[in-house]
């Protein structure tokens, strides 16, 4: 069960972060929400690579060659980071335009498009 | 030949980066190169049809960097990509035409342009790919570059719609992460070909629950992406409110391209479907069918009905590629391109009459067809084709799905997809007689036709409307649309004929 | 008389230590993505730093001291000059065979000048994503402070 342990804290997170998204009703609170959602799953992405006893990938001049952990999916999540910058940046400056015009942050007042 | 696969991403991130270094200098600047790049990818997509009939296996493959290939990435295009490709390239050049005169009224055209260029870099990517991270680091430039788009003229509509699409879309894109995460874990390689070997290889007793797992997730992730109907909540308002260029590209390939196709191509190539999986697909279809029809049958804001028959022609695509028979594979397939053409149609046209008159409520249009004589034209072909009158195109790709139908003994199906082809009729019949023959309530003096470089491309859209049909003439079928429907029926056989050619 | 610019951004104490300090913030950046292809770190880390170098800088001095030296046009042009600067070095690449193939010199391994193409492009994203995050932060901080 040990063992289970840091996937079983993904998971809780992607949870949390999904919670966040659904329920609360202020627009900076679905923002920090999705950003909760991208953390659980770089998290997720790091993980997967793990190998018991082994060390960081870097290799240098004095380094002995032993078993490393999987270097790929660090590549990965540092992609999977720059677009959640993105995502988020994009977010907050639509936000901002959308307090300027409506004069609030509560979603349930910004419902000009019904039906 | 195989060296201008790339050309398809480098001629349009070019276009994107070398607008925003210097767009802002000079307006003819930016009209000028992204029409010229535009025109360029068209062209290359055309002659990559022609050589691709030549080459061994139908498949042509390309190495990024020089790397071997369960090591670097690969570049492969099929017959199936050739297919999206040309729909992409040829609606994007029609669109960069339109723009040119549609967004005078907006500011700062430059970052308008640059942003479309990214688009087209991002939906290219994603078709012409082997890999799949390659495959959501294109979605996601795509889908970026739409979100702004979508929010471009930041009225208050906009803006809101464009919120809710954000939210939506990152949801989507991180169940699709979630998903890349778990397939590396279980196969260790991220090449498609190699994934889709690996897999028929392993002996393994989970593997049966494993791939029906990740199936799920990933008809979730790209079904929040081309709103299929239990997540088709942000298309209405995105395609309402975004300047008519981009709703015409959005609903007409961008959905298609980070939706269906990367579904269709990771579902049926790479894990090979199994029955339950396809009735999934075939119940989301009949799903979004019927609730599309019913809820657009009373909306009065013309790019709102408009976006709802989008919902629904989807679910025709779904419904044909569901069935998995040859003919109703043709029938979903040849129907995903038609719908791109006239949808893309009715879109322009929409916001043709609302770079007129202003507005875009149907009770206020009337009696066009006087004083806007080609944009009426493009309209009734528009909505012929996707009632399904003959001889336009709409008429013989569901005519096909419905024989699939009755063929696949899935009466139900078929008496359903007649059924929403009959609300579809009267829908559009009421758009053309408040719309544009009928009397109106509001009186309009002074309006005249659209400029040139608006008309040009209703145009074109409409000759391709009125001649697609020919390609179903059994010599012109078998060069082209039988090639296509054999990728997606010979299933993971593309692994194998990707590795000879590594 | 010289008029001192004493009533905006923060006090005293943090004005000194700031000036002794952000150029070794903005080195530390430099190093990170020159170092890209030797230690972890490489393009996205160094123009983050290097980002954060500027931020403080208008945190500290208040943004009008900042802008008149440093415009949002400016550093839109340093951010588009990254990016093709990216794409011809792939280009450079197609021209002489394969999309991005590695044609620089590869020198003696674990050197700072080695491994071919991996430092010029680590160099062209930390142009990138540094300026580009400082241009939307400036492109927002001058919006709101339009509509007071």
């Amino acid at each position: 069960m040990n063992q289970y342990l840091p996937y079983i804290l993904c998971l809780i997170l992607f949870l949390i972060g999904l919670y966040a998204v659904l329920v609360k009703k202020n627009l900076i609170k679905i923002i920090i929400g999705l950003g909760i959602i991208d953390y659980s799953l770089n998290l997720f992405l790091v993980l997967v690579g793990y190998k018991k006893q082994s060390i960081f990938p870097i290799l240098s001049k004095d380094t002995q060659i032993q078993p490393m952990v999987d270097p790929l999916p660090q590549a990965l999540v540092l992609t999977a980071i720059v677009i959640g910058l993105a995502v988020t940046m994009l977010m907050v400056a639509i936000a901002i335009r959308l307090y300027e015009k409506y004069g609030t942050f509560d979603i349930t007042q910004i419902r000009k498009l019904k039906g | 030949m195989n060296n201008i696969i790339p050309l398809f991403v480098i001629l349009p991130l070019a276009g994107a980066f070398l607008n925003s270094l210097l767009g802002r200098f000079s307006k003819l600047f930016s009209d000028i190169l992204s029409n010229i790049v535009c025109i360029l990818t068209t062209f290359f997509s055309f002659v990559i049809l022609f050589n691709l009939n030549l080459s061994p296996n139908n498949i042509l493959t390309y190495r990024v960097g020089g790397w071997v290939a369960p090591i670097g990435i690969m570049l492969v295009v099929d017959h199936l990509s050739v297919l999206m490709l040309l729909t992409v390239n040829l609606v994007a050049l029609c669109c960069c035409i339109y723009s040119i005169s549609y967004m005078e009224k907006y500011t700062d055209k430059w970052k308008y342009y640059a942003l479309f260029m990214l688009m087209l870099a991002g939906m290219n990517g994603v078709i012409i790919t082997g890999d799949i991270f390659n495959m959501y680091v294109f979605l996601e430039i795509a889908a970026i570059a739409s979100y702004a788009l979508v929010a471009f003229g930041c009225e208050s509509e906009e803006l809101e719609a464009s919120f809710k699409y954000l939210v939506l879309g990152s949801v989507a894109s991180a169940i699709i992460l979630l998903s890349i995460a778990l397939i590396y874990s279980y196969v260790s390689s991220l090449n498609l070909a190699d994934i889709s070997l690996t897999l028929s290889n392993m002996v393994d007793v989970n593997k049966v629950y494993f791939i029906k797992f990740i199936s799920l997730l990933l008809i979730v992730g790209f079904g929040v992406k081309s709103a299929l109907v239990p997540f088709h909540s942000w298309l209405p308002d995105a395609h309402q409110s975004a300047p008519a260029p981009i709703s015409a590209m959005s609903s007409g390939v961008l959905i298609k391209t980070l939706g269906i196709y990367a579904m269709v191509r990771i579902l049926f190539n790479i894990f090979g479907v199994g029955q339950k999986i396809l009735s999934i697909i075939v119940i989301l279809g009949l799903l979004s069918m019927f609730v599309g029809v019913i809820l657009a049958l009373y909306q009065w804001d013309y790019k709102r009905l408009l976006a709802y028959h989008s919902i629904s022609q989807f679910g025709y695509i779904i419904l044909g590629i569901g069935l998995a028979t040859p003919l109703g594979i043709l029938g979903g397939l040849f129907h995903l391109m038609n719908h791109s053409v006239f949808k893309s149609l009715l879109f322009l046209t929409s916001g043709a009459t609302e770079y007129t008159l202003g507005t875009r409520d149907l009770r206020k249009m009337g009696e066009l067809n006087k004083k806007m004589p080609l944009t009426t034209f493009s309209a009734l072909i528009g909505s012929m084709s996707i009632s399904g009158v003959p001889p336009f195109n709409g008429f013989w790709s569901k005519l096909i799905i419905i024989v699939a139908c009755i063929q696949a003994k899935q009466y139900f199906a078929g008496f359903i997809a007649t059924i929403v082809s009959f609300l579809t009729l009267s829908s559009f019949t009421k758009v053309l007689k408040y719309g544009f023959y009928g009397k109106s309530e509001v009186d309009h003096k002074n309006i005249k036709e659209v400029p040139g470089a608006m008309v040009v491309p209703m145009i074109i859209l409409s000759l391709c409307c009125i001649f697609m049909g020919l390609l179903l003439l059994p010599h012109i079928r078998q060069y082209f649309l039988d090639n296509v429907v054999n990728v997606l029926q010979q299933g993971t056989i593309y692994a194998t004929k990707v590795f000879e050619l590594r | 008389m010289k008029e001192k610019n004493n009533n905006s951004g923060m006090t005293l104490i943090v004005k000194t230590i700031t000036r002794l300090t952000v150029g070794i913030i903005m080195l530390y950046g430099l190093y990170i993505t020159f170092h890209g292809h030797l230690t972890p770190g490489g393009g996205f880390a160094g123009g983050v730093i290097l980002a954060l170098s500027f931020i403080h800088l208008i945190l500290v001095f208040g943004k009008d001291f900042v802008i008149k030296k440093f415009s949002e046009k400016i550093a839109c042009v340093f951010e588009s000059i990254g990016a093709v600067l990216f794409l011809t070095i792939a280009v450079s690449g197609f021209l002489a065979g394969y999309f991005f193939i590695n044609i620089y010199g590869k020198g003696i391994p674990f050197n700072l000048f080695s491994a071919g193409i991996i430092l010029p492009c680590n160099l062209s994203i930390m142009l990138i994503v540094g300026f580009g995050l400082f241009c939307a932060f400036l492109t927002l901080l001058l919006f709101i402070s339009s509509k007071e």
